[in-house]
């Protein structure tokens, strides 16, 4: 945190830098990428691992990889329906891909790969494009008549099919900007806050007392700040169970 | 099988529940979309960051296609300020259909 010269820095921690030494650095490989692959293998690791046991009374680690499971497929067949059960793994990944970009974001000295727009972005179009080819290759051509509600009056076509256009190409927007905003207003805040127990630390013994203030802030700050990665990842994953819905059943 | 208990409900589930209702941990059993929506729309700052979140993306969308049909004609202003109203009533339509009336039934939204 650069608090040195009243200057408050919080925007520096989303900057990307080489990781992996000077091979990082030739193939432009970033802290960013290299949390992404910790958490792929803390994910396949969790599962691997628990379902190594193969209790019928399950272990810790079992546990969790069964309640991993079995939430998300519960809210794959609630949300979709009997279909749902074909989008569970893609939902699942999806779900914990974003999950430990935002616990992993926590830590200290490690970095928010879901604070990055492109990255989200990249999610969301991802899936945008597989919910529009699932309704394209279940309903076909009739799938355009998405943008058109039954009974809706003729002459308000020229309206209504722009809005409905409009409206479903920015559900990746939406979706994207929701998951970026929450990450990176959250880590904003921390670094913020962070830089007022530094700065007011600095003004003496009186300024160290106050300074518990913005720490106990922080504290607090920390608590929202895990309920909002498991809220965002959970929000993100069902609006695309939701979506496939739409994709599914089309109204 | 297990007839011989008396009054007491037979099925272990039946007794779990009551259990849980007895010990007011039934409150997490509701079904996932209100649950989020209970949890996200508690406070009412998450339900106006939704909103403006929905707001703002459409018309970010179609204000990027007003631009990107404009440059294609060389029509600066036009499609540009047609595509402002049409983002602007996709905008409502996103959050109508987010918080409006009737979809509340189901519990799909």
């Amino acid at each position: 945190m650069a608090a040195e010269a009243h200057a408050i820095d919080a925007l520096g921690q989303f900057a990307l830098s080489p990781a992996l030494g000077a091979i990082g650095a030739s193939v432009n490989f970033t802290q960013s990428n290299l949390m992404m692959l910790i958490s792929a293998v803390l994910i396949l690791g969790m599962l691997y691992l628990g379902a190594k046991p193969r209790a019928v009374v399950p272990g810790r680690l079992q546990a969790l990889a069964e309640i991993a499971y079995s939430s998300i497929h519960g809210m794959c067949v609630d949300q979709i329906g009997h279909e749902g059960k074909r989008f569970f793994p893609f939902i699942f990944t999806l779900f914990f891909f974003v999950l430990l970009g935002n616990l992993l974001g926590l830590l200290p000295f490690s970095f928010t790969y879901t604070s990055h727009i492109a990255v989200t972005f990249a999610l969301a179009v991802l899936v945008i494009v597989l919910v529009t080819i699932v309704a394209l290759s279940i309903h076909g051509l009739h799938f355009f008549s998405y943008f058109f509600p039954a009974g809706a009056p003729k002459l308000l076509a020229p309206l209504i099919i722009p809005v409905e256009v409009i409206s479903y190409l920015s559900r990746p927007v939406s979706l994207s900007i929701r998951l970026f905003a929450n990450m990176v207003a959250g880590h904003v805040m921390f670094a913020v806050f962070s830089s007022f127990i530094v700065m007011m630390s600095a003004a003496g013994v009186l300024g160290t007392i106050g300074a518990v203030g913005p720490l106990a802030l922080n504290v607090a700050l920390m608590g929202f700040e895990l309920l909002v990665a498991f809220l965002q990842a959970y929000v993100f994953s069902i609006l695309t169970c939701i979506y496939l819905h739409d994709a599914v059943h089309l109204h | 099988m297990s007839d011989d208990k008396g009054s007491r409900p037979t099925s272990f589930e039946d007794r779990l529940d009551q259990a849980r209702r007895r010990q007011g941990l039934d409150a997490s059993n509701s079904d996932p979309a209100q649950a989020g929506k209970g949890a996200a729309g508690g406070n009412a700052m998450a339900v106006g960051l939704r909103v403006g979140v929905e707001l703002v993306s459409a018309l970010v969308v179609a204000v990027a296609i007003g631009w990107w049909l404009d440059r294609t004609f060389h029509t600066l202003p036009v499609f540009l300020i047609v595509f402002v109203l049409l983002g602007g009533a996709a905008g409502i339509a996103n959050v109508w259909r987010l918080l409006g009336p009737g979809r509340a039934a189901p519990p799909k939204r």
